[in-house]
């Protein structure tokens, strides 16, 4: 099988027996340990997710069309908006990325034939799928009016909506996150082909390993926290209850020093993602190579010391308010390190404005739509075949112009004097509320667009064949859709990352360059 | 479902499948310690705000009991760590007999703690609306008082009292504690349960003979694991049941 720097893929063919194929059957799908299966999985569950939080974000846009709010009650705009961060935070953007495009292109990436546990990779979707349950009766059974931040005592004792499923629900999918993040780490370390050693890893998979990090240091200790906060509503108990003694300054504490570094989780594996496009659309080595990898780790540490700035108004001491103040802006360091690295890759590239591009260009200036760019770049990989480029580019746009529609007026308001979650405001404020939600309309179709032609392309699609961009990662070297094994025989790396000048194997015949930054590229590490 | 020497398809060599296990166990005990670490922390935080009221707390749990249990608890360890010594030995009989017994010492501890449990029941040290931390003072008959004198206890109480500042705010402060203890030690025994689920599966394999010096990675790992728990124990104990004693 040679890959063919072919970008139109025309002549290409499927292979004949590839992990989509290899069985049929709904068992084949429930009970599969291929890590690319459980990613589709995933990305089906969080989909719907996404669906069941982006319709609650079209009530709160509705409502707040006019100042009085004349959609829903006060205590429903509550709800709405409560259901709208969990849905949105807990099911959608954590296990987003790292369950869908971490769990298909890790394995291949280092080239293993899938992750280091395939079967709690498996349980890990299906602990999400009853988390979720939980949580959707409790969406179901009278909603949820705590914010997503389920602050104390409100949520142990006060509220008279649906807390404990939920709850209940978010703690069992909390493990689904950890699970995820054990294995990616275990992998990481166990898994790698021969002659992959660390600094040849792919910076998406650098990524996914700080993320996964966050994930096991700090999901168990949102899940004591809720336990915590849940034995209190069920039991009486008095951890957080001020008439006992119990302090819920300390219940915020705890939460943010999951829910901070929770920011990160979502960040850093687009942030993995931008990484691998802008180098193939610009056809050359990413610039800082290891200063992108190791900004990743440096997030994901300096994420777990900043977690007070959300408690600012909360009365802690003014010298903690300023150490947090300044830790929060150390973790800019890291982030700007990615960006100048990305922005010096493009200069003088040989820039192509393919559909990811436009998105991993977007993401450079909004930090937020990882997800959908990265799922461009690999759909080819993914179901074999590619989406119809002109729809591709215009949903692009649609979307940067419906993001920045949506959210600048509500940035505007805020400056304004406008408090997040408020269910009606004066009316000097309605021009701008208005501007956000047509804005938001425009997001929707931005989204719907992507939903209809992706699904289109998996049938009637152009074969995209082994490598249509082409670029040099491993998961290039194989077929696409890939084989259930991965590979047929385990690849042996021996070129550097991001290599677009010297890679005979892709018909890459320029010069050898000079690689800084590398530790012992000639040997595997073990 | 495992063969002795059995390779997943995923690994290479069964050394790699080896290390990738015990590597998976070890981040796990990793996540177990932050989750752990957010209790901990609550008491920390707790204790420190009401010394008193959590020192009467402590004092009200059986030494007797608890120490037995750490007894216990350490024992166990030391028979999981002679069953892992046994299967990396190859000594196949010596594991079913090590793990049983490890078997019996977490359930022995288990019983005991229900039996503490139920104390706290009669002793109205159940948080919500009949908790009462004087009720032992006022009812000796009732509670053994954990072989302190009478007069000791009532004196503390009142203290107790007086620092507090009311008989309020000394049972919402010992509630406080009662909610911490069964938090900690309810979580702790939790995951003893699944660690005795875990030890009878071990038993089940290791009865068909699996365990030897080639294949012995589930002893090991449950081993850890078990490590762990006991672990956990030796710091629960001085932190609920000794800190205070020596005003007792």
């Amino acid at each position: 099988m040679s890959a063919t720097p072919n970008s139109n893929g025309g002549e290409h063919k499927l292979p004949s027996e590839h992990y989509l194929n290899a069985t049929y059957g709904i068992r084949s799908w429930l009970l599969t340990t291929d890590h690319k299966r459980i990613a589709l999985l995933y990305l089906a569950s969080v989909t719907f997710f996404f669906f069941i939080g982006g319709i609650f974000a079209t009530l709160i846009r509705i409502h707040l069309l006019t100042p009085a709010g004349y959609l829903v009650t006060p205590e429903t705009y509550n709800k709405l908006f409560t259901m709208h961060g969990v849905a949105m935070i807990f099911f959608f953007l954590i296990p987003s990325i790292p369950a869908v495009l971490g769990n298909f292109l890790i394995p291949i990436m280092i080239g293993a034939k899938d992750l280091a546990f395939p079967k709690i990779n498996l349980l890990s979707w299906y602990i999400y799928l009853i988390g979720g349950s939980f949580v959707l009766y409790s969406f179901a059974t009278g909603g949820l009016d705590t914010g997503w931040t389920f602050y104390t005592p409100l949520s142990s004792i006060y509220s008279n909506s649906a807390v404990t499923p939920a709850v209940i629900g978010i703690f069992i999918n909390g493990f689904s996150s950890i699970l995820t993040g054990l294995n990616f780490l275990v992998t990481v370390h166990t898994m790698r082909a021969p002659g992959m050693t660390w600094f040849r890893l792919p910076l998406f998979v650098w990524a996914h390993y700080a993320t996964s990090l966050i994930m096991i240091l700090g999901t168990p200790v949102i899940a004591i926290t809720l336990l915590l906060a849940g034995l209190e509503r069920m039991f009486h108990f008095g951890f957080f209850n001020p008439a006992y003694g119990g302090d819920p300054i300390l219940f915020q504490h705890l939460f943010w020093f999951y829910s901070h570094p929770a920011v990160y989780i979502m960040i850093l594996p687009a942030m993995g993602v931008i990484s691998e496009i802008i180098p193939t659309f610009v056809r050359k080595p990413i610039f800082g190579y290891s200063f992108i990898a190791a900004s990743s780790i440096g997030i994901a540490v300096i994420g777990f010391i900043v977690w007070a700035h959300h408690m600012f108004l909360t009365g802690e001491a003014t010298y903690a308010a300023i150490a947090f103040s300044f830790l929060s802006y150390l973790v800019a360091i890291p982030s700007a390190v990615k960006v100048f690295n990305w922005t010096s890759t493009l200069y003088k590239g040989s820039i192509s404005w393919d559909t990811p591009m436009l998105y991993a260009l977007g993401f450079i200036g909004l930090f937020t739509i990882g997800g959908l760019t990265g799922l461009h770049f690999w759909w080819p990989k993914i179901t074999g075949r590619l989406y119809p480029e002109f729809l591709a580019r215009t949903a692009a746009i649609i979307l940067f112009v419906g993001f920045n529609l949506t959210f600048f007026p509500q940035f505007i308001l805020g400056g304004l004097g406008m408090p997040r979650r408020y269910h009606n405001y004066p009316p000097e404020f309605q021009v701008l509320n208005v501007m956000s939600t047509a804005g938001a309309s425009i997001l929707a179709l931005g989204y719907l667009l992507p939903m209809i032609y992706l699904t289109w392309s998996m049938r009637y699609g152009k074969i995209a064949g082994p490598n249509p961009w082409p670029s040099t990662g491993l998961e290039w070297k194989t077929a696409s859709p890939p084989l259930t094994e991965n590979f047929h025989e385990t690849p042996v790396v021996d070129w550097e990352p991001y290599d677009f000048v010297h890679r005979p194997d892709l018909g890459l015949t320029g010069s050898k360059p000079k690689v800084p930054g590398k530790l012992s590229p000639a040997h595997g590490d073990d | 479902m495992h063969r002795t020497g059995e390779l997943f398809g995923q690994y290479k060599t069964l050394d790699q499948q080896k290390e990738t296990a015990t590597l998976g166990m070890w981040i796990f005990l990793v996540t177990e310690i932050l989750f752990f670490g957010g209790v901990f922390l609550t008491y920390t935080i707790n204790r420190h705000q009401f010394p008193t009221a959590f020192g009467i707390g402590g004092n009200m749990l059986s030494l007797k009991l608890g120490g037995a249990n750490t007894v216990v608890l350490i024992a166990s360890s030391f028979t999981m760590a002679m069953s892992v010594w046994s299967a990396q030995t190859s000594k196949k009989q010596l594991v079913t007999i090590f793990l049983i017994l490890t078997l019996i010492l977490g359930t022995v501890f288990l019983g005991v703690k229900v039996v503490e449990y139920r104390d706290k029941f009669v002793h109205h040290l159940i948080p919500g609306n009949s908790f009462d931390v004087t009720y032992c003072s006022k009812n000796p008959a009732v509670c053994d008082l954990s072989g302190k004198d009478l007069d000791d206890e009532v004196k503390e109480i009142k203290e107790g009292i007086e620092t507090e500042g009311g008989v309020t705010a000394l049972n919402a402060h010992a509630q406080l504690y009662f909610s911490l203890y069964f938090g900690m030690t309810g979580l702790h025994a939790l995951h003893m349960i699944v660690g005795a689920g875990l030890l009878l599966w071990l038993i089940l394999e290791s009865r068909k003979g699996r365990f030897d010096a080639n294949y012995n990675t589930p002893v090991e790992n449950i081993g850890l694991y078990w490590h762990f728990v006991d672990i956990v124990w030796i710091f629960l104990f001085p932190l609920l049941y000794l800190i205070n004693r020596h005003l007792a």
